[in-house]
């Protein structure tokens, strides 16, 4: 019994935003008409889950007989995943006040959701790996169709949930496959056996199967294809929270287990992870240059970001690990900016979404279109932010382990990139133009989009504080 | 380590000022632009402490400033100058309250964030040329792109953003795949005996002779690519002349006064020394290009009918010069190409001026649109005519001591060996004359328009502004053809070693470039 508890203790960031979603719910049952007071709820749930993480970063074991992970790898991307929700549930607030869809089971969903992430990122099973994807799933399923008298957000919905019951049979019996080989689900198990398993067929295609179902949960090409009407579909902020949230709880997977567990360098596997990374960067990039839509353009961008990632994984070294950790932070800041800009500027009814509704803004919100322009440069990969540093690091990962070519195709699809990022910053300062925003934004949103403009500045400049803490989980 | 803070603070001093101009109200021109001004002038005076404390007898790299940054990949915040780095410092904050006190009135919208942009390109362009570690380097390189996209894209002219984002596709293109060999250059080092990751250009230097040829032949085109683009060399010169014409003036001095420069600083700091034998292999094709870049250049001026875009195009002719000298890898040709990088600086630098202040009066760029123009405004006159004769290289100004030395040292190399270039370069002197004088004639000669009017406006001589600008520009042009040594002895040190590691590379027992630079790490 006391170890049980001892267990609860140490897994803490997890309980706590547990116990935050228990007390949403009984809130929610009381106070039907209020949601403000879930939102509050929900955001000190949070506070104090991250703040638990970060100053629990250095301890690490394993908990639950060795199925979870707790502290360290587990705390950092816990820390991520609290952060990206936060910020999801201030976006929210104001989104759906101003499309008056205010209801209080979103930062529900909102939460569970996240507790599927962090079971991912803590998960020492594959048993546990499965169950974190399938809450994180389920929950975004229903976010994506959450403003459900709208035609789009239905068939957004629809479509994820279809394509995302399909990868996941694809997980599944990759589970399957590899107990059949192995003989457990146990990480730490397979890790210790793994040079004498990863000649068995069985084990190879269940790690290739593993591979289709998290490189679609991630939006890698050539599974990339729900996430453009997804992104679009969906209500802005929950978009924001899939494509920073849903793509690191996947990348943490991947981490997990083809970094951490397997062990494949040089091997077809991480080749075949090296081809989708290769395709995800240039069909990403490429594709994104067509949109008129920012937010599927974004879309698009994400699919190409998660090829930078892929980059990382398939080099399989722990450069790749701390560069893809990197990675994770700094697109959660700079993307979550993004879309938190994209949504203040969103009219209601799915209106003022096009690059031409953007024209000019420099001169109605020149705050807005600084911050904007920063995430877009960061984006790019310009330095001196953070998203030049990821790539510079996941660059460096894929040379090391032999793979200038990767390299090559990754700058210089960032190239390519940087032309549909910098055409928004075109319309924004660089053409005349009536756009304006709707309601002036609140103070708060503004308030963490500064915040988020200051990490992707403060990321850039001393990365150190991120590559020093992942160096240590390997 | 206390000289060190001088040039740490010479790059930032104008991020200082940006933030004080970030906190200044929007509608406080005069203020803004004040401390703009003073800003840029405070910069000069304190990198006058660089050139006052270099020590050209010792040479090599000083005011060094180190400073672990990124741990675990082993960068720093690693800066030093020497003579080439410190002349081109100089030139940028020299160039930048000139640039804005020349342009006073010209800008009428956002001055604010103007004035951020400029001042923010002076850091970005004095961190290149003070940076020791490629990591720093590239980040100001890329960084610096930021704010003259903006200065393009904002306050350029008609077509601004067509230029603005060809200007940024194109030096992006060349710097992403330079990244990509920064990053494998850092790799081989690691690979070496006992060696580790870095970045670090001292220690690069030191294991530049073990580089295999085959992989510095890729090294040297990675490298080559991004400053060559950014020079710009023949063929890759497209986008300049679209930007130089859509640019604000200010944009335009600065575009050609310094960032040019950046492309040719590149090929000496870097090509030369990391990639000796590629840069000995690839010399006459270099060469090549320089050359045809004179005459093209200087051939396609000729026939432009807009006065920006045709000192656009005499740019990339004089640039070819640089790159002739460089490639020419003697201590003559090396030293013209550097001082010929300050002359076209500063006479380019000028040109802009100067027909930025007939613009502003009359909005009109078409030579066709003017003649006569002496008899009313004869101080202008009197300066369009200086700085054209630098710019074709007039002996006793500064453009000849350039031109001359890199001719010499193209002629009697011996490495290169074939005279030729010289030859064909020598045209291209000529055929400056010819543009520029031509031009000087169709607008300051002839008859005065029979309605006096230019473009719908009545032209008034110089302010007293305009003559404190170009005065202290004229000064040094006369200064370098007379008495260049002030300036040549700053960068003798640097030339004559890096010609003595090309010829022992030729001999086959190479040296290795870090030399002279080592007694000084030791002795500062």
């Amino acid at each position: 019994m006391n170890s049980y508890l001892n267990d609860l203790v140490a897994n803490a960031p997890v309980m706590i935003v547990t116990m935050t979603v228990l007390v949403a719910m009984l809130v929610e049952a009381v106070r039907k008409t209020r949601p403000v007071a879930i939102y509050y709820v929900s955001m000190i749930g949070l506070a104090f889950a991250a703040v638990f993480a970060i100053t629990n970063l250095t301890v690490e074991g394993t908990s639950f007989g060795g199925m979870l992970l707790h502290g360290g790898y587990a705390n950092f991307f816990g820390a991520l995943f609290c952060f990206v929700s936060f910020f999801t549930i201030i976006l929210s607030r104001n989104y759906f006040e101003r499309q008056k869809y205010h209801r209080g089971e979103f930062y529900i969903l909102l939460l569970f959701a996240t507790i599927g992430m962090m079971l991912i990122a803590s998960a020492n099973d594959l048993i546990i790996v499965f169950l974190g994807i399938e809450l994180m799933s389920v929950c975004l399923y229903v976010l994506a169709g959450f403003m459900r008298t709208k035609e789009r957000a239905n068939e957004a919905a629809l479509k994820y949930f279809l394509l995302g019951a399909f990868a996941t049979g694809f997980l599944l019996y990759g589970i399957a496959l590899i107990y059949g080989a192995v003989g457990t689900t146990n990480l730490t198990m397979i890790r210790n056996v793994f040079a004498v398993v990863s000649t068995n067929i069985l084990f190879v295609i269940g790690a290739g199967f593993l591979l289709i179902g998290l490189a679609f949960k991630a939006a890698a090409v050539p599974f990339h294809m729900w996430a453009p009407d997804v992104y679009e579909g969906a209500p802005t902020p929950v978009t924001a929270f899939m494509s920073t949230g849903a793509k690191a709880a996947a990348f943490a997977a991947f981490i997990t287990l083809f970094i951490r567990t397997f062990d494949f360098i040089g091997g077809q596997v991480n080749e075949l992870l090296a081809v989708l990374a290769a395709a995800s960067m240039i069909l990403g990039n490429i594709v994104a240059i067509a949109q008129s839509n920012v937010k599927r353009m974004l879309a698009y961008s994400s699919i190409a970001h998660a090829g930078y990632m892929l980059v990382g994984i398939a080099t399989g070294t722990l450069d790749g690990q701390v560069g893809v950790m990197f990675y994770l932070a700094a697109y959660a800041v700079m993307n979550l900016g993004a879309f938190a800009i994209i949504s203040l500027v969103e009219h209601e009814g799915d209106q003022n979404l096009l690059l031409d509704d953007y024209a000019g803004l420099s001169y109605s919100q020149p705050l807005l279109a600084v911050l904007m322009a920063i995430f877009m440069f960061a984006l790019a990969g310009v330095p001196p932010f953070a998203g030049f540093f990821g790539k510079y690091y996941i660059f460096l990962a894929a040379i090391k382990a032999k793979m200038v070519w990767l390299a090559i195709i990754g700058v210089l699809t960032s190239l390519v990139s940087a032309y549909y990022y910098l055409r928004l910053v075109v319309f924004m300062f660089f053409r005349e133009g009536r756009a304006n925003i709707e309601t002036p934004p609140s103070r708060i949103v503004l308030t963490m989009v500064v915040v988020s403009a200051l990490l992707v500045l403060l990321l850039g400049l001393f990365p150190s504080i991120i590559i020093q803490t992942a160096q240590r989980y390997f | 380590m206390a000289s060190g803070f001088i040039l740490t603070t010479t790059i930032f001093l104008p991020l200082v000022f940006t933030v004080v101009i970030f906190f200044l109200p929007k509608e406080n021109i005069k203020g803004i632009k004040l401390v703009a001004l003073s800003g840029s002038i405070v910069t000069f005076l304190v990198s006058l402490f660089l050139f006052f404390g270099y020590d050209a007898a010792i040479g090599g790299f000083q005011f060094l400033h180190k400073v672990t940054w990124i741990g675990s990949l082993n960068i720093s915040y690693f800066v030093g100058i020497d003579g080439m780095s410190l002349l081109l410092i100089l030139l940028t904050t020299f160039l930048t309250p000139l640039a804005l006190l020349g342009t006073w009135n010209s800008i009428e919208k956002q001055l604010k964030g103007y004035s951020i942009m400029v001042l923010l390109l002076e850091v970005g362009m004095i961190g290149v040329f003070a940076s020791l570690d490629l990591f720093l380097f590239y980040i100001f390189w890329e960084a610096m792109l930021i704010p003259m996209y903006f200065i393009i894209g904002v306050w350029g002219g008609p077509n601004r953003v067509y230029a603005a984002v060809k200007f940024f596709l194109f030096t992006l293109f060349g710097s992403v795949l330079m990244l990509v060999a920064i990053i494998w250059l850092g790799y081989f080092a690691s690979t070496v005996p006992g060696g580790q990751f870095t970045t670090n250009l001292f220690d690069l230097y030191r294991i530049a002779p073990l580089l295999p040829v085959n992989l510095q032949m890729w090294m040297f085109a990675a490298f080559g690519l991004s400053f060559a683009i950014k020079v710009p060399v023949w063929p890759l010169h497209t986008w300049l002349p679209d930007a130089h014409v859509e640019a604000p003036t200010a944009g335009s001095v600065i575009l050609a006064g310094v960032l040019l420069k950046m492309g040719t600083y590149g090929f000496i700091r870097f090509n030369l020394p990391l990639f000796a034998d590629a840069s000995l292999r690839a010399m006459p094709f270099m060469c090549l290009l320089a050359v045809i870049g004179i005459v093209y250049g200087a051939l396609v001026a000729m026939v432009q009918t807009d006065m920006k875009k045709l000192v656009a195009y005499s740019s990339v002719s004089h640039m070819g010069f640089v790159m002739l000298g460089i490639f020419s890898m003697t201590e003559e040709g090396l030293q013209g190409a550097i001082i010929q990088m300050i002359n076209h600086g500063l006479s380019t630098g000028a040109l802009f001026l100067l027909v930025g202040m007939i613009y502003d009066r009359t909005h009109t760029r078409s030579i066709a649109d003017y003649g006569g123009v002496a008899k009313l405004m004869p101080v202008y006159a009197t300066f369009l005519m200086i700085i054209s004769f630098s710019s074709i290289g007039l002996p006793g100004l500064n453009g000849f001591v350039g031109e001359f030395l890199v001719m010499l040292g193209s002629f009697k190399s011996t490495l290169l060996d074939n005279r030729w270039f010289a030859v064909v370069a020598g045209l291209g002197v000529i055929f400056s004359a010819v543009y520029m004088l031509w031009m000087y004639q169709r607008v300051m000669m002839g008859p005065v328009r029979s309605d006096g009017l230019y473009g719908g406006h009545h032209l008034t001589d110089l302010t007293k502004r305009e003559i404190a600008v170009l005065v202290p520009i004229v000064l040094f042009v006369v200064w370098i053809g007379v008495y260049p040594k002030t300036f040549l002895s700053k960068s003798a040190p640097l030339v004559k070693h890096t010609v003595e590691q090309m010829e022992s590379v030729k001999r086959g027992s190479p040296i290795r470039f870090a030399g002279s630079l080592q007694c000084n790490l030791e002795s500062k």
